[in-house]
């Protein structure tokens, strides 16, 4: 898929298992929403296919849209209509009706009902995530696809949110979720990370925490930018990113230990509050990842 | 078949519940016709003259009298000399000045021929027409009436005896009352229907509607056909309202008119529904429809007879809906025009529904 000069999509090539909970993690632009848009039968790829359950996205489009459900990065349901009449609306244009597959629903409704009459517009973020994942699952679809759907929603919405996809999974229902926080990876069965419109690796969670090929480090410190600014200097160390307040070290195993670091930044005039070392989250495989694949591309 | 049952709920509600929309519907055609059909007229009633009277005679005098004596015409000045009653005209406390020479009564008496002057403000051009046209009858009574008495004899004239077709009073509001339900009825059609497809893709809703089987012909279908009936009730009590408060003429068969109107708004209907598609927000919908309007009401006839518009012009109008909307409406209302008179006007309306409906269809389908 491309935009004018620019590709959106290059290389993506993955195959999802059913009833899985698959993640494709990246970065904003890295092509996320333009790979869900061309799965929920929105745009067309100007080449490449793409299949669900046996229907091709492109020339089975009508068979697609019966058996997936789309829940875009923006809300996009009717803000002037109320909770109840969303929902009531999206579940008769699939032939269906809330009654029928309320099961499906149950758990996200119930913390929606009280709002029942309350137009969507005037809900509060979180509540407009649970109502678009209400809607887009009240006709029982086979595949969910889920563009960035905690973004802009708070640290505890964004809990529960994973927390009712886990519980859809156990209905059987494969779900695609794309995000481009990278804690929440952790939460699925498999990720693939995406960047620049390619797939950099597809493993699960646990494997690409095991396949870290680095000792890394935690540092503490009152001036982390000065930490960071000494520790990119010297060839030796890897690579140095800011996390939350800590500076993550990464170098090349077993090349160096902890009180090392601890004397190298007393050297350059940096006083640390603790350097220990840690073991590694998501998060620091993919920026490991996504360096390597820069120094390579 | 449900689907597009369930889309119309769904449109009825979002319309109704949309609190511009009601006022929209039912004080817009109440505003419109009550300002625009008393204020709008091209009667020139209140005329006023600057004289200047440099022959300050009996028989002056007497010419004064006769514009004092008309009721289109107040004297706001006898003035003394032409470039002062100019200075009038300029800061538009006159409309026109008349001027009549030194030795006008001479003149006259001796039976040679003698002259007047009309300045006249010409800024509107119809206006000027008007008051010059008033001024020459006034001019002609005052003369008829001289020569009576000087010769003492009936002189033979011509009296014409007019008679108005039609509209025998020539009441100004008769005339623009249909032309303004068209409009409104445009309004309704064009705006709203553009407005509101416009809306959805805004919001988003548009591509949450696209990934549903929801097909194509039944959304254009469930955006199309609550607008049709809303401006349809919108003709209907804008009619009311004509009848009851101007009285004006309902010669025709109303049923004809709501045929005519049906046909009209398949293209108001499609012309929104193409907008719609050429444009990304409602801010650039409203500018398009709010040109295509401007140029379909001005060339329309609302205002001046489409006859006397230049050929090029008049074969243009043959794609203005509201061209043939307009004429039908005044032939079927004021004529009482029957379904073979306006046959050929129906055609054309039916001819630019297919294709603008196609049209429509076509780019929709193409961007979406």
């Amino acid at each position: 898929m491309s935009y004018g000069q620019t590709r959106a999509l290059k290389g993506a090539t993955f195959a999802v298992d059913e009833g899985e909970l698959f993640g494709l993690i990246g970065p904003d632009g890295a092509g996320k929403t333009t790979l869900i848009r061309i799965l929920a039968s929105l745009l067309v790829p100007s080449g490449g296919s793409a299949t669900m359950c046996g229907a091709d996205v492109v020339r089975d489009y009508q068979a697609i849209r019966q058996m997936v459900g789309y829940m875009p990065g923006r809300f996009s349901l009717y803000q002037d209509l109320t909770v109840r009449e969303n929902l009531e609306f999206f579940a008769s244009v699939f032939g269906t009706t809330v009654e029928q597959n309320y099961r499906l629903i149950e758990d996200i409704y119930k913390m929606l009902e009280p709002f029942a009459n309350r137009p969507a517009g005037k809900l509060s973020g979180g509540m407009k995530q649970k109502l678009a994942l209400s809607c887009a699952l009240i006709h029982k679809p086979k595949v969910l696809l889920l563009d960035e759907p905690t973004t802009g929603v708070d640290a505890v919405s964004r809990k529960e949110f994973w927390t009712m996809l886990r519980k859809l999974k156990n209905e059987g229902i494969t779900m695609l979720v794309s995000t481009p926080y990278m804690d929440e990876a952790a939460q699925c069965d498999r990720i693939a990370l995406i960047q620049n419109g390619d797939i950099l690796q597809i493993v699960s969670p646990k494997q690409i925490v095991d396949s870290y090929a680095y000792d890394l480090f935690g540092i503490e410190s009152k001036r982390p930018n000065a930490v960071i600014k000494a520790l990119r200097a010297d060839s030796r160390f890897q690579s140095s990113f800011l996390f939350g307040h800590e500076v993550h070290l990464s170098v090349e195993m077993r090349s160096i230990a902890v009180d090392a670091v601890e004397r190298y930044l007393l050297e350059n005039g940096i006083e640390t509050i603790a350097v220990r070392r840690i073991s590694p989250t998501i998060e620091d495989c993919f920026m490991s990842l996504m360096e390597h694949n820069n120094a390579i591309g | 078949m449900r689907t597009l049952l369930f889309l119309l709920q769904k449109e009825f509600l979002q319309v109704f519940r949309n609190r511009t929309m009601l006022p929209i519907i039912f004080i817009m055609p109440v505003v419109q016709l009550l300002v625009l059909a008393n204020a709008a007229t091209f009667e020139v009633k209140n005329i006023d003259l600057a004289i200047v009277d440099y022959d300050q005679s009996y028989l002056s005098s007497q010419l004064k009298s006769h514009f004092t004596a008309s009721p289109f015409y107040t004297i706001v000045a006898n003035e003394v000399s032409v470039s002062k009653s100019l200075d009038m005209v300029h800061a538009d406390k006159a409309d026109a000045i008349l001027v009549i020479k030194q030795g006008f009564e001479k003149d006259l008496l001796r039976g040679h021929q003698t002259e007047l002057q009309l300045l006249v403000n010409a800024i509107d051009g119809s206006a000027a027409g008007l008051m010059n046209s008033y001024s020459g009858q006034i001019i002609q009574g005052f003369i008829q009436e001289q020569i009576a008495q000087r010769a003492n004899v009936t002189v033979p004239h011509i009296t014409i005896q007019e008679k108005f077709w039609y509209n025998p009073d020539l009441t100004y509001s008769h005339f623009m009352i249909p032309g303004i339900l068209v409009i409104l009825v445009t309004v309704i059609g064009m705006f709203l229907t553009a407005l509101n497809i416009v809306r959805e893709k805004e919001m988003g809703t548009m591509e949450q509607i696209n990934v549903t089987p929801i097909k194509k012909y039944q959304f254009i279908l469930g955006k199309l056909i609550p607008f049709w009936v809303i401006a349809m009730f919108e003709l209907v009590f804008g009619l009311i309202l004509s009848k009851l408060i101007f009285d004006i003429p309902l010669n025709g068969s109303l049923l004809l008119v709501f045929g005519v109107a049906g046909v009209f708004l398949v293209v108001a209907l499609a012309m929104g529904l193409f907008l719609s598609s050429v444009a990304e927000s409602q801010q650039q919908v409203m500018f398009l429809a709010y040109f295509f309007m401007i140029v379909f009401i001005l060339m329309s006839g609302i205002f001046t007879p489409t006859d006397s518009m230049p050929l090029w012009a008049q074969i243009v109008d043959l794609v203005n809906p509201l061209f043939y909307f307009m004429k039908v409406m005044r032939m079927i209302l004021i004529k009482g025009a029957g379904f073979m008179h306006i046959m050929p006007c129906l055609v054309g309306l039916m001819v630019l529904s297919v294709l603008m409906l196609t049209l429509a269809i076509t780019k929709y389908r193409k961007t979406s």
